[in-house]
């Protein structure tokens, strides 16, 4: 019958409508430069994280981020899934000390603890604006990982005409090409264990990978469950169709 | 297509196996049944690939319980503590992670699916004489999915499920009258909270069982007129026929595969395509997103609520574009059933599947701009669709079947 040309006529329609669509997401194009598309090692659908940069990432982000920024859904018994082993983890929870009960005490963290969060992201800091948690930040964050590395390497002297408020840093991927985050990574910020020269952009590059990776931990696994799902289910497939051709060989 | 009382009483009494399986069938004829209603169960040789959606709604019904039992083992359904639990699940868990994106695609392509097999029945008739009280269980279930769904994605307590339910009691707050009052009671205070958190929660759970048990009745309404066909005619005769197994069992086995492959597609490799980033910020009361907007599945409905220029008005259309769902067999009373044999209407259903993608588009967008005149179009087609459409269709065929011999 006339099947094909009335799914012809839906699609069709569906097409123009897309086309006819203003482009409403891109209103706010004016309030900051859009980041650069960079290739990361997680991308696409097989993607899967680069482990070295992950632990490297996690450096920077112990000895910079960390200082400002808490990430309170991650306990230090995670950081198993980004290549350490117990002692290693044990040995990184027992640098980090926790409040003990309630009169001030305080004791080496374990691997069941939570990545403590510093005083001013619990908003101690009387007028300090209250960095975001990181959790899941590079998930959330407008622009994902490819923002994040633009941001955190867009710093620069306001162009002519431009001045800052007080304690805001000109950044032009930052909401309003403004940030109340100062320039946090430099050359040699940090000194990466594996020896890896700790550029600016290196060190960047890092610890967006570890933000990616610390929002989505379970990703690789992920993939992997689902290559080995979809293999089995179109060996299936196979023997369900050449099944299904054979029960209703007999019907004309 | 009736059973007849004696054909019961041959399958039942004539059938019993041998052993314990016998005693408990003289009893309680369960192997009779199954042989009835399943292996040999007639089946019209015609069905196209839209009847083995069905299968897959079960399939896909089944699995949603059997995750949400295991996810509500370590959900805490606090204002608190909801949003850490998630946390919890989907980083430490054993699984857990596995557990909750199987839940999340499963909902989506669960409505999904529900989508189209509810195309099915309103392109092949499948609502018209004898099947109403099927249809009418079916969108029963329907909107009870819904109000499952939504009830869902309120649990993990991000931005967009507390903005969500915000939307919602502000929409139910629009009832003349009792409105405020029925706000309260749905959020279980002024704003949403504990209280809506632990309302939602058991309505969630209630209201999946529930469904379990209406599609139950559904397959054993389905069983007493048997599937329709796509032209529309019932089957002749035996000859036109298959018994349920193997040819239907076979068929729907693959069938599931394909939806098993879709399936595994979206949660492994594709989850951006039905994960909303903006709920694993916390949920925030100090803070409104830019952009609160419900899940795909129901942002033709959202369509509609904003594209009526009066929060009342937005309501009562939004819940009325289910309700006329309802309707369908006494709107379109014409005796054929499919719409391969319908010019007209069959015309009306590309339009109103237009609209239906049309007003979720224009939910996306927040009706700004252009797409408050197609939202409105689109509404407008939609209710014309049911409302004139139908009936008059069905005038001019039922005074054309008066006239020919």
């Amino acid at each position: 019958m006339n099947r094909p040309s009335f799914l012809r006529g839906v699609a069709s329609a569906a097409i123009v409508a897309a086309l006819l669509s203003p482009a409403s997401s891109f209103a706010a194009k004016g309030d900051h430069d859009p980041a650069p598309k960079r290739a990361w090692s997680f991308d696409g659908p097989l993607g899967h994280f680069d482990l070295a940069s992950v632990q490297r990432g996690y450096a920077v982000y112990a000895q910079v981020c960390s200082n400002c920024h808490g990430m309170e859904h991650v306990y230090f018994g995670d950081l198993r899934g980004m290549g350490l082993n117990d002692h290693q983890a044990e040995a990184v929870a027992e640098s980090h000390t926790v409040p003990d009960g309630v009169e001030g005490k305080t004791r080496p963290a374990t691997l069941d603890d939570a990545f403590p969060t510093p005083p001013v992201a619990r908003g101690l800091t009387p007028g300090a604006v209250i960095p975001p948690d990181q959790s899941r930040l590079a998930v959330v964050y407008p622009g994902g990982p490819d923002r994040i590395y633009a941001l955190l390497t867009g710093y620069g002297p306001p162009p002519a005409g431009v001045t800052e408020a007080k304690d805001t840093f000109y950044n032009r991927f930052a909401l309003g090409r403004t940030i109340a985050m100062p320039p946090p990574l430099h050359d040699g910020s940090v000194v990466y264990a594996d020896g890896t020269q700790a550029t600016l952009d290196q060190e960047a590059q890092d610890v967006t990978t570890f933000l990616a990776w610390v929002a989505q931990p379970h990703l690789d696994e992920r993939r992997r469950v689902g290559v080995r799902v979809t293999l089995y289910l179109l060996f299936l497939g196979c023997l369900l169709f050449i099944l299904k051709r054979r029960v209703w060989s007999n019907v004309h | 297509m009736t059973t007849a009382p004696s054909d019961h009483d041959t399958d039942c009494s004539v059938d019993h196996p041998a052993g314990p399986l016998g005693w408990v069938d003289t009893r309680l004829p369960v192997v009779g049944v199954f042989k009835r209603e399943y292996v040999r169960f007639p089946m019209p040789r015609s069905l196209n690939l839209l009847w083995t959606v069905g299968a897959m709604l079960t399939v896909a019904l089944t699995l949603m319980l059997l995750s949400g039992l295991a996810l509500a083992l370590h959900y805490t359904p606090s204002a608190a503590d909801a949003f850490a639990s998630i946390e919890e699940i989907e980083r430490r868990v054993p699984g857990g992670w596995l557990l909750r994106s199987m839940h999340m695609t499963g909902a989506s392509l669960f409505v999904g699916a529900l989508y189209l097999h509810l195309f099915r029945g309103l392109y092949y008739g499948s609502y018209k004489a004898p099947r109403a009280l099927l249809w009418l269980i079916g969108m029963t279930l329907f909107a009870m999915v819904l109000v499952t769904a939504f009830a869902g994605y309120v649990l993990p307590w991000g931005q967009m499920s507390y903005w969500g339910a915000d939307v919602a009691g502000k929409a139910i707050a629009a009832v003349p009258g009792v409105g405020p009052l029925l706000e309260r009671m749905f959020l279980g205070g002024d704003h949403p909270g504990d209280g809506t958190l632990h309302r939602l929660f058991v309505l969630h759970f209630t209201l999946a069982f529930a469904v379990l048990g209406v599609v139950g009745l559904h397959i054993a309404v389905l069983h007493v007129s048997g599937p329709g066909t796509p032209s529309g005619r019932p089957p002749a005769g035996p000859s036109e026929t298959l018994p349920f197994h193997p040819y239907f069992t076979a068929k729907d086995g693959l069938a599931l595969v394909v939806f098993a492959l879709a399936f595994a597609a979206v949660m492994f490799f594709l989850p951006s395509l039905i994960v909303e980033p903006a709920n694993y910020r916390p949920a925030n009361p100090m803070r409104t997103p830019p952009n609160i907007e419900p899940e795909w599945y129901l942002l033709p409905f959202y369509g509609v609520l904003q594209s009526v220029p009066s929060k009342l008005g937005g309501l009562l259309a939004s819940v009325g574009s289910i309700l006329v769902l309802f309707a369908a067999p006494w709107l379109d009373t014409s005796p054929v059933r499919s719409a391969r044999e319908r010019p007209v209407y069959r015309a009306g259903m590309a339009a109103l599947v237009v609209s239906f993608i049309l007003l979720g588009m224009a939910g996306a967008r927040h009706v700004q701009g252009v797409w408050l005149y197609v939202g409105q179009a689109a509404t407008l087609y939609y209710f014309v669709h049911f409302l004139a459409l139908m009936p008059l269709v069905s005038h001019r065929e039922i005074a054309a079947a008066k006239r020919a011999p």
